[in-house]
């Protein structure tokens, strides 16, 4: 299991506000009516689908300023990642808003990832607040990673779509009844040697498996101390997979108890095979839903666990597998 | 009914090299690009082997339209250019003899990238 | 340092948990979509015939308005829905070489005409052409050599 790698946050950092934005096929999915925004089309006006994304992430952050009682200007730290080489679509928002900018990359993990990574900077008092952001775009991630939008070919069931979502939220020391991240467990780079660029899912299940090993073990908790664990993007495969790595290290997780943001961004009819991903895709869904839930007291403790295929073109022309990384974050209602 | 004889074996020539591809689709879960690659050269293979000139007889479009038919139009080209002129005929042959659908195909590629953008996908 | 042993173990894993795509649907839809695009081509011959062309013959005429087809298709966003259904039965017929050099090309139109547009047009029919026309020469200078010895 290695060092421990679960922090602990004695001030409980609330989460302030939320907001997410999410395109026109997210927004005909299960969770259409819950998004603060649903794009009316992909390309908002700009001239590239990077810039697309970019003002996508830079709305979504300045509609959670505006939820949160803030002007931009004085959001402290802005931690934010994508899936573009170079976090354009971060960078270029970052430009916009001109707040204190820390770039992530942590593939599909990032959302969790910043949202563990602004805990510390506001528990430690280093910031009075931190805004902790995701975001995808299906167009970019298709041109970088695969094929071009209108190239003719067939798509293997264990493919995923790249959601066009993002998702900020929050984050400051406040008083009163909020959901707050309790703790954070890092993550390691884990590669069982998967090099199918479109089985995403089986890249991730062992890491994220990893990760909530460590988790259970270093907090002393267990599946039955979340009233739900959340994985960012495994997908209807990798939601299976996951379920047999952690019955064979031996851990009890109830089927019921795992929610999977990938599985369940899409309805069966529109066709996205194994479930969405991309990094917007837990963003949004804990943005839109989630946090809701455990505001509500539907689910009071929650287990938020990002995953990430660190999948690089370059490395995988080069014939190198394809590593995967998550991150947790506990979330407590009361 | 020549004519509709020969439709067809186009029809069924040219759907049954589409399944070779598409078992290396579902099975070996190559991309297109290395699929077409592939046709080509067993394209040029097939043809200097003798095997592909007898389809391409009895099958007409059935086996020219596929791109194995593209390998066969190179490996005609470039023997049939030996047989003429010689040596340098294998350097000439095969680009002379396909010289007309390349140059469509970079013409109409061209333009159709200046006139259309691409779209997402629903 | 780079590992290339697999993880047999986890691959097995994988290969239980994940479907395998519908194998009879995809040959009959490659069959008879490949098989349509060909009879087109066919009738495309047939056409070129009646014309009597003395420039081109008649396959290379029926090439050309095949990879005219093939782009224009995909320009209006109609090729990629066919691939979806059709798989190889729209990426083998020389419409699908077509396709992947207009598809390619518009998407990279955005980082401009020379590296962008100009170059990426070649991202699938660069290697096609590079491998295909290296065998073709290949082939005529062995059938040289072989007409010399014999």
């Amino acid at each position: 299991m290695g060092a421990d790698r679960t922090l602990v946050f004695p001030n409980r950092p609330a989460i302030v506000s939320a907001a997410s934005i999410a395109g026109p096929k997210e927004g005909q999915g299960p969770l259409g009516e819950k998004f603060d925004v649903v794009l009316e089309e992909d390309l908002l006006g700009q001239i590239s689908w990077e810039m697309a994304e970019s003002e996508m992430l830079r709305r979504t952050v300045e509609l959670c300023c505006q939820k949160g009682g803030i002007a931009v200007a004085n959001v402290q730290a802005l931690l934010s990642g994508d899936l573009n080489n170079q976090i354009i679509a971060s960078t270029f928002a970052a430009r916009a808003l001109g707040t204190p900018f820390l770039g992530l990359y942590g593939a599909c993990s990032t959302f969790v990832e910043a949202l563990i990574l602004g805990a510390m900077l506001v528990d430690g008092g280093y910031r009075e607040n931190a805004m902790a952001a995701a975001c995808s775009h299906f167009c970019t991630a298709e041109r970088q990673f695969r094929n071009p939008l209108e190239l003719g070919t067939q798509r293997p069931p264990s493919a995923q779509w790249t959601a066009t979502a993002a998702g900020a939220v929050l984050l400051a020391r406040r008083d009163g009844a909020q959901v707050r991240v309790v703790n954070g467990t890092l993550g390691r780079v884990v590669d069982r040697k998967i090099r199918d660029a479109n089985h995403m899912g089986a890249v991730m299940a062992p890491a994220v498996c990893d990760t909530i090993c460590a988790h259970f073990a270093q907090t002393g908790t267990d599946a039955g101390d979340y009233d739900r664990v959340v994985t960012g993007d495994l997908g209807t495969i990798g939601r299976e997979l996951l379920l047999e790595l952690l019955r064979e290290r031996g851990v009890d997780m109830p089927k019921e108890k795992l929610m999977d943001c990938g599985a369940s961004l899409y309805y069966d009819w529109q066709d996205a095979h194994a479930g969405g991903s991309g990094a917007g895709c837990i963003a949004a869904t804990t943005c839109a839903r989630l946090l809701d839930e455990v505001r509500e007291g539907a689910k009071q403790r929650l287990l938020l666990v990002g995953s990430g295929a660190l999948l690089s073109w370059t490395s995988a022309q080069q014939g190198e597998s394809i590593p995967g990384i998550a991150f947790a974050a506990t979330l407590e209602g009361k | 009914m020549e004519t509709v004889w020969m439709f067809v074996k186009a029809f069924v020539v040219g759907g049954l090299i589409c399944c070779v591809g598409q078992a290396l689709l579902m099975h070996t879960g190559l991309t297109s690009a290395r699929i077409l690659v592939l046709f080509v050269v067993a394209g040029v293979v097939l043809t200097a082997l003798g095997v592909y000139k007898p389809l391409v007889d009895f099958a007409g479009a059935g086996a020219t339209v596929p791109l194995t038919g593209f390998g066969y139009s190179l490996a005609m080209g470039a023997m049939e250019a030996v047989h003429k002129y010689g040596f340098f005929g294998a350097f000439t042959g095969g680009i002379q003899n396909t010289a007309a659908g390349v140059a469509a195909a970079i013409l109409f590629g061209l333009l159709n990238a200046l006139i259309f953008k691409p779209r997402a996908k629903p | 340092m780079r590992n290339h042993a697999g993880d047999k173990s986890y691959d097995q894993l994988v290969k239980e948990k994940t479907p395998g795509s519908p194998k009879l649907r995809g040959y009959i839809r490659a069959f008879w979509v490949g098989g349509v695009i060909c009879s087109i081509g066919q009738a495309l011959n047939f056409w070129a015939d009646a014309l009597q062309l003395t420039v081109i013959t008649s396959p290379m005429f029926t090439a050309m308005v095949l990879v005219f087809v093939g782009t224009t298709l995909t320009g209006f966003g109609v090729y990629d829905r066919i691939g979806k259904y059709a798989g190889a039965g729209s990426i083998v017929p020389i419409t699908g070489f077509a396709n992947s050099m207009a598809a390619s090309a518009m998407e990279f139109r955005r980082e401009g005409l020379v590296l962008g547009l100009g170059s990426r047009l070649f991202t699938v029919a660069g290697p096609v052409l590079a491998y295909g026309i290296t065998a073709s020469i290949l082939v005529g200078i062995i059938y040289w050599i072989v007409g010399r010895v014999i």
